[in-house]
Order: C-alpha cells, then structure tokens, then sequence
C-alpha cells in the first residue's frame, strides 16, 4: 500500500530518479540483449565455417584440386573425388526446380486468382500438410511407390521418345538421379508455393484492376503485372526451395542409389553430397577419410551461400533497374 | 426527371443495383451519359458513386460476391449481359483510378501495354502510337527523353497522366476516371483538368469526384448520389445554380458530406 503510493508519486512529482534509471536501466538490458542474439548468428555462422575448416584441413592439404575436380571415390586406396557428390548436388536440385518452380506457381495463382473461396482454404491446408510429412516418409515413399511407378510407366516412356538425348538413356531402374528430383520437387513445392502465394496476395489490388480495366487476361495480368511486381518474392522462393534441395538428406539417401560413378544419364544411379554424408560418415574410420567428407560438407555450405549471395546481387540489380527499391 | 436531357447517349443506365454480397450498395440507379462530353458524378463518400462506374466495365467481377443487377446500354446494347465479351468491353470503356497504377516497367512499355493486347503492332507504328497517346495526355514534352525510364521514377501528378496515356492509347469511346486527382497536388490536378477538358472532345468521359470545384470546372452534366441512389441529374450549370432537391442543394453548398 505504502510502496504503490510513494511509487505513484516519484512518477509524477521527480521523473528522472530511481523509476526513471529503472527504465533505462531496462532499456539497456534489452539492446543489448537483442544486439547479442543478432551477433550470435555471425557467430554460429563463422564457428561452423571454421569447424569445417579446421576438420578438412588434412583432405585439403593431402588432395588439393583433384578433390573437386575427380570423380574417382575409393576409400580403400585413400582416392577422393568429390565431382560425382557435386554433380548429383547440382542436377537433382536443378530437375526439383525446374519442376517445382513452374508448378508452385501454377498452385499459387490457382489459389490466388482462380479457386472459389471456400475450396481455397482445403486446398492451402491440404499443401500446408505436404511440408509437414517427414522427409523419411518421403524417403520410404520414395523407394517402395515412386521409384517402380518410375521404372515401370514414366521412364520407359520418357525413354521412347526422348532417349535420343544422352539425358534420357540407359535402362529405366526408377531408382536414380530423375526419382530424386521428383522427390525433391514435392518437398519443396509446398514452400515455394505457400510463400508465392504470399506475393500474389501481395499485390496491390489496384494494379490487377488497372491491368484488366485494359482488357488483360488473368494470365496477362499474373505474368506482366503480378510477377514483375513481386519479383523479388517470387525469386526469394525459388532459392527457399533451392536451399531446402540442395541440402535434403533422407528421401534423397533413399532413392538415388548412392553410386560414386559420374553418369550424363538422369536415369542412372549417382549421389549427392548429402547423401553421400549420410552414408558414410559412420564408416569414415580413417582421419583422411572423414576429413574428406568434412570437406564435402564445407562445399556444400559453400555452394549454398553462393547461390543465396548470387540472388541477393540479383535483387538488388532488378531493384535499381527497375526502381522499385 | 433526366428523360430527354441527354439525346443519344453513349450509355444509358436502367434500374441498375448492385450488391455487396447481401448488401446493397446501388438502388435503383437510371441515369444517361452524353457522347463526347465530361459526366461528373459527386456525393459523400459512401454513396455509391465508384460503385456505379465500376459497372460500366465491369472490373468489379474481379471480386467474388459482387453483384449488379439491371441494365447498362453501351451504345444500346446491355453490357451486364453474361455473354458479353469483358476483354472487348474494357478496351472500349477505360479506367482511371485514385492513386496512379503505373505497372512496373518502362513509361514506354506502359504506355504501350494496352497496344501490345490489342493488336500486334510494327515497332514503327508502336512508337507512332506511344507517342500520340503521351502527347495526347500532355506528358511527351516531359518523358521525351526517358522513355525506357521506370514508370515509377515520375511525380504523381505526372504518373497520372502516364496512366491517362495508357489508358488512350487503346482508343477506347469511354473514359472512366474515379477521383484523378484526389492523390495529387494543385498543379497536377490542374494540369490533369485541361486534359480532360481537352479529351472530350474524342472521348466520353465519366468523372467521379468529391471535389465539387473540379466538378463544376471539368463537366457538362453532374448527377448527385446519396445513398446508393441518384438523387439529381442535369446540366452541371444547373444542378450548381437551381439544384432542384434540397438534399443536393445542402450538399454542394456544404452543409453536409
């Protein structure tokens, strides 16, 4: 009663005493507090940069170039040659986008533009649901439906009529470099999806109506007003789903066939290098033999940070060309 | 009380309601715009007036739940009429909006946007096109220069007039113009009034505005709305000098709205 009073009246009577140094004191607590959880991402960052290091330090020294540049991985006589993990990196993320990026859209304008109000929500909660399944899941799907629905009905199809490229060549085994991108390409497509239809929604109605006062279709409006509009989004989601499919560890592991050989041959067998992690890091006995995966791990942090540093230029170039900054 | 004001008109509007899903917004709205000449449409905010222009082009069906009933005659044939082809409408009836809606590319590519749905055009007559409508909307002598500059890199008062550009280089018969100028400052607006004095002599224009000076200055004819009805319609000289209805007479000499 007596301390809520006396309170009371420092309040009112002598701002800029105890209460008052309270406040700021708090307010300090709080800055730096805040400062301490922003720096403490750098630090994770270059701690993890520089573990990776560290554990790589003998593969680097011991292999030098030919560990990026070779394909040949024979622990046994101590060769390692990361090509084939980098490839199968490469290609299975390319085919998850080229994919899922056009069908994410396709979802998003559906849900934007074209789905009836009541449907929108089952469908939103339906894709919401897809990102939820764990990629184990994924994975055993993967290799027990998706990989002989693969060999038995799209590959040989696939085989007939584009097998003149090298792309398309070789036995239809499901298991393989083209099943993983599938893979992929469903694991990301919710979240691409879901944040392009953020932009969609984004878009100023204005501008859709000016669009379509001219006489645009829903398509011309979505491709000349809507995507240039939210361009940024839209490339922020295609690299969100680059990100998650270029580091997917499990369904990959499960339906790429884990095989070390560089083949042009989307229907062969290869790795990537998460799954080559997943694989061996249990039987890496030798020192040179885990450093060898450590530095695959540091290439594939490499990679990643590239392509996010490479879209962020790009941004910002489209930004200042377009003026929209 | 508006039969026989305006012979022939561009359009004629009979018993048109509209609904905001249960709601409604237009009651019963009869009202004819003239060819060739600057309809303004005033009333307190609420009252309908975008409402009803956003029916002659029917951009409102870009919205689930909105509703029109009744008929609109665009040179005597009803364009609520389902079958009517709404690509082929909006190019003959077209629209400006409160705030500039520079799409975001090129003052040229805008202006052009329209021409390229339309038609498929030689780059010559492209830029013979692009450049009347610029001219044609007061704007050339100042983007002359920067043509394949943002759009979004102008004044308002100048994106406006970009907007203007675009919307006549379609050559539509109608312009819809929903408050032009309420997003711009003075010498903008004004500049924005000479043009639409200057167009109307090529287009019907139908101006929503809430600024009962600009109406009295740009248009020929006014209708009142107030509630979602047209409470009078007639030659702008008379509805500002003998309006013939108390409610109107209250409103334009600001004792409400």
């Amino acid at each position: 009663m007596t301390s809520s009073a006396s309170g009371s009246e420092i309040i009112v009577a002598m701002p800029g005493t105890r209460l008052r140094q309270n406040q700021k004191l708090a307010s300090q607590v709080f800055r730096s507090c805040a400062g301490l959880c922003g720096c403490s991402i750098i630090v994770v960052m270059a701690a993890i940069l520089f573990e990776l290091l560290l554990n790589s330090s003998q593969a680097m020294a011991t292999l030098g170039w030919r560990f990026l540049v070779t394909a040949q991985w024979d622990p046994v006589a101590g060769k390692f040659g990361a090509l084939s993990s980098i490839y199968g990196t490469a290609v299975s993320t390319l085919i998850a986008l080229v994919i899922a990026v056009p069908t994410s859209l396709v979802i998003a304008l559906f849900l934007v533009e074209l789905c009836p109000k009541g449907l929108s929500g089952f469908f939103r909660t339906a894709i919401e649901l897809l990102a939820a399944i764990p990629s184990i899941i994924y994975g055993m799907w993967g290799l027990f439906v998706l990989a002989p629905f693969m060999a038995r009905y799209v590959q040989p199809v696939m085989g007939k009529y584009l097998g003149f490229t090298p792309l398309f060549q070789g036995p239809p085994m499901g298991i393989g470099m083209l099943t993983a991108g599938v893979i992929l390409a469903l694991m990301i497509l919710p979240f691409v999806s879901s944040v392009m239809r953020d932009v969609l929604e984004m878009i100023p109605p204005v501008l859709k109506e000016s669009a379509y006062g001219l006489g645009a279709t829903t398509w011309e409006v979505t491709k000349d007003v809507s995507l240039k509009y939210g361009r940024a989004g839209m490339v922020g989601a295609i690299f969100l789903g680059l990100g998650r499919a270029i580091g997917e560890t499990m369904a990959v592991t499960f339906v790429i066939g884990n095989d070390h050989s560089l083949s042009v041959s989307l229907f062969a067998s290869g790795n990537t290098i998460a799954s080559t992690l997943a694989n061996e890091f249990t039987e890496a006995s030798e020192p040179l033999y885990l450093s060898a995966l450590v530095e695959l791990g540091l290439v594939l942090f490499l990679m990643a940070s590239a392509f996010q540093l490479i879209a962020q230029l790009w941004l910002r170039a489209a930004a200042v060309r377009m003026g929209t900054q | 009380m508006t039969e026989g004001l305006v012979q022939r008109p561009k359009i004629s509007v009979r018993h048109l309601n509209f609904y905001y899903g249960s709601q409604q917004a237009l009651k019963d709205n009869n009202l004819d715009i003239a060819e060739k000449a600057v309809t303004a449409i005033i009333g307190p905010s609420g009252c309908g007036k975008s409402t009803h222009i956003r029916c002659y082009n029917r951009i409102y069906e870009m919205y689930k739940g909105q509703t029109a009933t009744g008929e609109i005659l665009l040179d005597g044939k009803n364009i609520l009429d389902p079958s009517v082809d709404l690509i082929q409408l909006r190019m003959r009836v077209g629209m400006i909006f409160q705030r500039p809606t520079p799409f975001p590319m090129s003052i040229f590519d805008n202006v052009a946007y329209g021409l390229r749905l339309k038609a498929k055009l030689s780059r010559s007559e492209l830029e013979a096109r692009v450049e009347k409508a610029l001219r044609d909307a007061a704007l050339w002598d100042e983007v002359a220069d920067k043509l394949y500059e943002p759009g979004t890199h102008l004044s308002g008062g100048q994106q406006q007039r970009l907007c203007i550009a675009r919307a006549i280089a379609v050559e539509p018969e109608v312009i819809l113009m929903d408050e032009p100028a309420s997003a711009i400052d003075p010498v903008g607006t004004a500049k924005i009034e000479d043009l639409i004095f200057a167009l109307k002599s090529d287009y019907t224009i139908v101006i929503v505005t809430h600024n009962m000076q600009q109406a009295a200055r740009v248009s020929d004819y006014t209708a009142f709305f107030y509630n979602g009805e047209v409470v009078e319609f007639g030659r702008t000289t008379d509805i500002f000098t003998r309006p013939q209805k108390k409610q109107t007479e209250d409103y334009i000499t600001g004792r409400f709205g």
